[in-house]
């Protein structure tokens, strides 16, 4: 197990590199550069020569990659022309902001899904299965930011039971019920999409298991359904819920940027999208950088829990 | 199946979820803010709060209130009248301006405000060689680049020699980026003096949370009365529709660029709606070296074609006004009056095609996505072409992301485009046709007159306007530049943007500034 885990590890290195070709590129191509972003309508050729030259922009394409890199390497991610501060610092506490968000409604689409389409197979064409179905329909098809706009109008604007925006309250808060009402309507419009997918792929799922023999084998045993339902079947369902699970997180990790904009959530997707707009390169590349390594050893981990719970999956 | 018991157990677990997020959200949403406590709806995070650094009207809301300049615009106006310095004397060929400073005013950590503060801030900015030059870049320095030297001649008096007369300079100190910071401060953080501000203003920094709030006091000790105010907490939502929501809320209590469809929110007793009519001028820049443009009767026709009233009422929901000429009438004292704005005459605008016997020009427009001041670029931008395509022209848009957009225009639109959206704000009646109108000002000679336009007139007016020291002369000459530059019509002179803010009724006492910036000094919290 361990030479697995050490084998996955080895083989992100040459990914995180691309990824670093990637982003870099990506930054160095697109029109517009700092200097105008900063100077807008008085971006001289001059006044953005001289700026160019203060933010180290004047080098080389390439010896500005390799600069980077080997800043990086060191754990200096450089500093955020746009925020004054380095970016490693902004990109950490952002992140974590993120993971709050992305963490939480993570659990809940997971759980809900996974419990929404147990209960779907288990009744399939029932009255529950039709209800779930339907649901899940609604939930797939409404727009995170869309959903996220109604719950504040409804829940923050017309009933003031939670906060619009924000992680905190401004004056006074700060504790943790403080954050739990701040986080309740972001996370539930973030996980909804998000359940409705699960809960299909694990209804499926299930449906496939439970055509199995050792399922009818259990049942003939006189196995209580409940224990053959929740045990046996979802047990072995799991093996193929797990992967779509790493990639739904993936998706609430992007999806993540629409609803912390809706929802003023200080999180790293919108650090990111106002950073693009700025062209603030290096806090562009570092937070990019920092989320796909992130990504990356999220997926080696559903792979080797996977492979904890699939013995078919050699190691 | 045992069908009943899984319903039983689904309805205790909804029940008891639902329980759970009732008892969280009956708690207060938001703890109430105190009186005398004024939250402010910005429209992002500040970049930084040093005012030599920062180049955005959202960071000089903040800024304004926690530095002085030496000069600053007299309220309700462009004209600029004294602050930090108490008076001052221009020299006869106007190249030296000595400025008296206001005697015992200190910096909010306790250091004097004098003539070497003075100058440590101009030599940060303009001297590469300064010991501080490293906390920049300084993108608006060039702002003071007609400034040889400053000059320290006692404690409360320091002179500017400029290279050469430069009737702005007034009106440029008065801006951001000519306020004046603490040099001990600027000493103590180094480059993160943005993070830590240090001024003489009204109020002074307590804390800034990363994407949440910066939040200042009132300084009791401020030379020009204390405010009113206990503090103010500035909070950055990005997000337009977040912001109106927030407002309606009651989660801030002044929010300043409402967009235009939300006004109506706004309409009860609860809500008091400000707007101001500020320096701004959105335009389309013609391409008069190339094309249909470089004949004037086509570029007036565009004028004549265009329907700005529909523009400004209906897309902009009234927050903007007919444009008439190249100057925003905010500048009360260089704006002429007697211009009036091309009125919307198609059939006049297809005559003045006829008679320049162009038949269905093609026309490529330039639109921008978003970008500072540029109002609501698409939708005008579509209604504009439609106007244009009902006299004949036959107008293909191409839309550009803003910073890209700059990247195109800037440089020039020859062999691109036809025409191309753009929006300025100044502080200054000689800026913008200054730098976009002049012949020398032709982007391949680093300026902005982005469609070629050339009249040697112009050019002899504004390069007067700019030595002259005189206002009444300088008024004078910008009138006379406006009725010749109306005619020759460079631009489709379009809207002049109306600048507006909501307060709740628990605010007294605010009011927008011509200059967009936001003056909390005399605003009172119920």
């Amino acid at each position: 197990m361990g030479g697995y885990i050490l084998k996955r590890l080895v083989s992100a290195v040459p990914v995180l590199l691309g990824i670093t070709v990637i982003v870099f590129l990506i930054m160095a191509l697109i029109p517009g550069d700092p200097a105008t972003a900063i100077l807008g309508s008085y971006a001289t050729p001059e006044n953005v020569e001289k700026i160019n030259r203060d933010l180290g922009l004047d080098k080389p394409a390439v010896a500005r990659y390799f600069i980077w890199l080997g800043n990086m390497l060191t754990g200096d991610f450089g500093r955020s022309f746009s925020l004054n501060r380095p970016v490693l610092d902004e990109v950490l506490e952002r992140f974590g902001a993120t993971l709050v968000l992305a963490g939480t409604s993570f659990v809940i689409c997971s759980v809900l899904g996974i419990v929404a389409g147990a209960v779907s197979a288990a009744r399939q064409y029932g009255l529950a299965d039709k209800a779930i179905t339907f649901a899940v329909l609604i939930g797939i098809s409404i727009p995170s930011f869309f959903l996220g706009m109604m719950m504040i109008l409804a829940f923050a604007v017309e009933r003031r039971w939670f906060p619009v925006s924000g992680m905190y309250a401004i004056y006074g808060g700060g504790d943790l019920p403080d954050l739990a009402r701040h986080l309740a309507m972001p996370a539930v419009a973030l996980a909804v999409v998000a359940t409705g997918v699960i809960a299909r792929l694990a209804r499926s799922a299930m449906l496939e298991v439970l055509r199995l023999d050792f399922i009818r084998t259990a049942r003939a045993k006189g196995v209580p359904e409940r224990r053959v339902i929740w045990h046996h079947a979802l047990k072995a369902a799991m093996v193929s819920i797990i992967p779509v699970l790493g990639i739904q997180a993936g998706f609430v990790l992007s999806g993540a940027v629409y609803i912390e904009i809706v929802f003023q959530w200080p999180g790293i997707g919108r650090m990111l999208v106002t950073a693009i707009l700025q062209r603030d390169i290096l806090l562009v590349q570092g937070g990019v950088v920092f989320v796909a390594a992130c990504y990356v050893l999220f997926n080696i981990a559903v792979d080797v829990v996977q492979s904890l719970l699939d013995p078919r999956i050699k190691t | 199946m045992h069908l009943k018991y899984w319903t039983r157990r689904a309805v205790f677990a909804a029940t008891g979820a639902v329980l759970a997020l009732g008892q969280l959200g009956s708690a207060p949403a938001e703890a109430q803010t105190p009186p005398g406590v004024l939250v402010v709806g910005q429209i992002a995070e500040p970049k930084a709060l040093d005012p030599a650094a920062v180049t955005a009207v959202n960071d000089f809301r903040i800024l304004m209130n926690v530095y002085d300049g030496l000069v600053r615009y007299k309220s309700g106006t462009l004209e600029v009248e004294p602050a930090l310095a108490t008076g001052w004397e221009i020299s006869e060929d106007g190249t030296v301006y000595t400025f008296d400073l206001r005697d015992g005013v200190k910096f909010h950590d306790g250091s004097d405000f004098d003539a070497d503060a003075v100058v440590f801030n101009f030599e940060r900015m303009l001297n590469e060689d300064h010991p501080f030059h490293d906390t920049g870049p300084f993108p608006l320095a060039f702002f003071f680049s007609a400034v040889d030297s400053v000059e320290a001649v006692d404690a409360q008096t320091v002179k500017f020699t400029l290279n050469e007369p430069y009737a702005p300079f007034l009106s440029n100190l008065a801006y951001p980026t000519g306020l004046i910071v603490s040099p001990d401060a600027v000493a103590q953080h180094g480059a993160d003096f943005g993070r830590n501000p240090v001024g003489t203003g009204p109020f002074h920094f307590v804390e800034w949370r990363s994407n949440e709030a910066v939040v200042v006091e009132k300084n009791a000790d401020y030379w020009d009365g204390a405010p009113a105010l206990e503090a103010v907490i500035f909070r950055p939502i990005t997000d337009a529709n977040t912001r109106v929501a927030e407002m309606l809320a009651g989660g801030i209590d002044l929010m300043v660029e409402v967009p235009p469809v939300a006004l109506s929110e706004f309409q009860s007793d609860a809500y008091n709606v400000v707007e101001q009519a500020g320096p701004h001028v959105w335009f389309l820049i013609l391409n008069a070296k190339e094309g249909p443009f470089a004949d004037k009767l086509v570029r007036q026709a565009a004028n004549y074609a265009v329907d700005k009233a529909a523009l400004v009422n209906d897309v902009l929901e009234g927050t903007a006004a007919v444009a008439a000429g190249p100057t925003p009438p905010a500048f009360a004292w260089a704006y002429n009056d007697a211009l009036e704005p091309y009125p919307h005459d198609p059939g006049k605008a297809r005559a003045l095609l006829a008679e320049a016997g162009v038949e269905s020009p093609e026309v490529t427009f330039y639109v921008t996505e978003g970008g500072s001041g540029m109002l609501d670029p698409v939708a005008m931008g579509t209604a504009i072409q439609a106007d244009l395509q009902e006299v004949g022209f036959d107008v293909s848009i191409e839309t550009y992301e803003w910073n890209t957009f700059l990247g195109e225009v800037n440089p020039g639109l020859e062999g691109k485009a036809d025409m191309a959206e753009m929006a300025w704000m100044t502080n200054d009646p000689d800026t913008l046709p200054y730098l976009t109108l002049r012949t020398d000002a032709w982007p391949d000679k680093g300026g902005f007159n982005s469609g070629y336009y050339s009249n040697p007139e112009v050019d002899a007016l504004l390069e007067k306007a700019r030595v002259a020291t005189s206002q009444e002369e300088r008024a004078d000459l910008y009138k006379k530049m406006q009725v010749i530059v109306q005619d020759d019509a460079p631009w489709v002179f379009v809207a002049n943007w109306k600048q507006n803010a909501v307060t709740s009724d628990a605010v007294e006492n605010f009011q927008l500034e011509p200059s967009f910036f936001l003056l909390l000094d005399d605003v009172v919290k119920n």
